[in-house]
């Protein structure tokens, strides 16, 4: 899930609207402050039971538990469980959506589900075609009910033409439960048994 | 990143199999180790090569670099990341003068070991601190790097101009107590740093994968280096590590690193846990 401005409010209500046995691992790249660490962690497990953590290096992925990107790392998923990165800035950012989502990607496959919020740059528009040509979903947030619509739109922008049965568009506060709606088709429980057994 | 075109063919297994192959072809045919790199951030940067080469495949990157030497020079600098800074994370330094060097201060002479030290901007940086802290002549700093070209660099202590201000301003958080610029000379060129800071470094080639131990440490510095490993490279270097402390010796890692998932968790303790300063009590 990948939020840049107006991120912490979009984030925020993601979170308290999942279900509360929600067990599909969660990863956040939320564009913040080189020098902002432990602060967005903290707001966010304010508004979810499930466990929110600031991920440091080999951190296992877990069930029913929230990841957020450090600042000033790219974040990777390794499999079963994530790596950190401070390879140079992608479109300006580190973390960087595109680059969290292509990962999550080429580990998950068909497992991954990428949502891209909020935000006044085109950061994650790759990372989210990318899981669509991998096999895996896309949420975009609707622009109209986006702080800011740059992000949201270069998204739908990078989807075009797309098999248009893996995207879709949602107003802020449906997400959550296209994601809950998403995680528990046959499809997507299939991809994530394989791959949890790799 | 690549956008391949069939989307429902793509087979994660034979990527990673087509990846092990190149670096396996990569070591066999030029002896540099990869194998045991953390493996998203290498197949991101494998895929950056591909795209910068015009190739379609891993494979095919495997055949261009076993028969082309210079499509393997270009590889190689994918795969060697060298981000540093003077005082880069103001409060690890700070840290380590709060914490590591009262501790420091009890030995008539001490050796510390920067391992995977880049182009040298955080070796200044602790020369500077230990000579602030009227330690320095007391101290031997063992500064490597894999890579002979930014070692070289190091050892010339000339540094972008332009990032001055952003050092002058670490420095200060890091608890600097003169002028950063009494440090260096301003020129055409970049600012270059006293020589005389390197009295007591020596520069020197080691592979993290592959060399030993070369000596006993009172602190070893290897910040953001094992990051681009894997858990099982991982474990190896902690134990080269720990094997080269001291008793009481102090290790410090990246602001994001951790023991909390090694073996060695129960040999150290912490010491400024924010700031990944560990102190080995076992």
């Amino acid at each position: 899930m990948g939020a840049s401005w107006g991120g912490l409010h979009a984030v925020s209500t993601i979170l308290a609207a999942l279900p509360r046995d929600f067990d599909t691992p969660v990863a956040i790249v939320q564009h913040r402050a080189k020098e902002s660490d432990g602060l967005l962690v903290g707001l966010l497990q304010s508004v979810t039971t499930l466990h929110v953590r600031d991920v440091e290096d080999k951190e296992p992925i877990l069930p029913g538990h929230v990841y957020v990107a450090p600042p000033d790392y790219h974040l990777l998923v390794d499999d079963d469980h994530f790596s950190l990165s401070m390879d140079a800035a992608v479109r300006y950012s580190r973390p960087s959506i595109d680059v969290a989502l292509a990962s999550a990607a080429d580990s998950g496959g068909a497992a991954a589900i990428g949502v891209l919020l909020t935000g006044a740059n085109d950061d994650g528009a790759r990372g989210l075609r990318h899981i669509v040509d991998k096999g895996g979903r896309a949420i975009v947030q609707d622009p109209a009910t986006a702080e800011v619509r740059t992000m949201p739109e270069a998204g739908l922008r990078a989807l075009d033409g797309a098999p248009r049965d893996r995207w879709s568009v949602a107003p802020l506060p449906e997400i959550a439960a296209r994601i809950a709606a998403l995680a528990t088709t046959p499809d997507s429980q299939r991809a994530r048994a394989r791959w949890e057994a790799r | 990143m690549t956008l391949p075109s069939a989307p429902t063919t793509y087979d994660p297994a034979l990527e990673r199999l087509e990846i092990e192959l190149l670096l396996e072809a990569v070591y066999r045919h030029y002896g540099f180790d990869f194998r045991g790199y953390a493996y998203a951030s290498l197949r991101r940067r494998a895929w950056k090569r591909i795209q910068a080469e015009r190739l379609e495949t891993v494979s095919d990157l495997q055949a261009a670099v076993l028969h082309d030497p210079e499509v393997l020079d270009r590889l190689l600098d994918d795969l060697s990341v060298n981000v540093t800074a003077m005082f880069r994370d103001p409060n690890f330094f700070l840290a380590f003068r709060e914490k590591v060097v009262p501790l420091l201060r009890t030995y008539p002479f001490f050796r510390i070991w920067h391992a995977g030290c880049s182009t040298g901007e955080e070796v200044y940086s602790m020369a500077i601190l230990l000579e602030e802290e009227g330690l320095y002549d007391r101290a031997r700093i063992y500064a490597t790097d894999m890579n002979e070209r930014v070692l070289r660099q190091a050892r010339a202590g000339i540094f972008p101009l332009e990032r001055m201000q952003e050092y002058t301003d670490n420095y200060i958080r890091a608890g600097g107590r003169r002028s950063f610029s009494e440090y260096y000379t301003a020129g055409y060129d970049g600012a270059l740093f006293d020589p005389a800071l390197l009295r007591n470094v020596v520069f020197a080639q080691h592979n993290l994968v592959t060399d030993r131990s070369f000596s006993e440490f009172n602190a070893i510095l290897c910040r953001n280096v094992l990051i681009y490993f894997d858990k099982s490279l991982q474990t190896r270097v902690h134990r080269l590590f720990y094997d080269s402390l001291a008793k009481f010796g102090v290790l410090a890692l990246g602001g994001k690193e951790t023991l909390r998932f090694s073996a060695f968790e129960e040999c150290f303790e912490q010491l400024a846990p924010a700031e990944k300063v560990y102190r080995k009590v076992r």
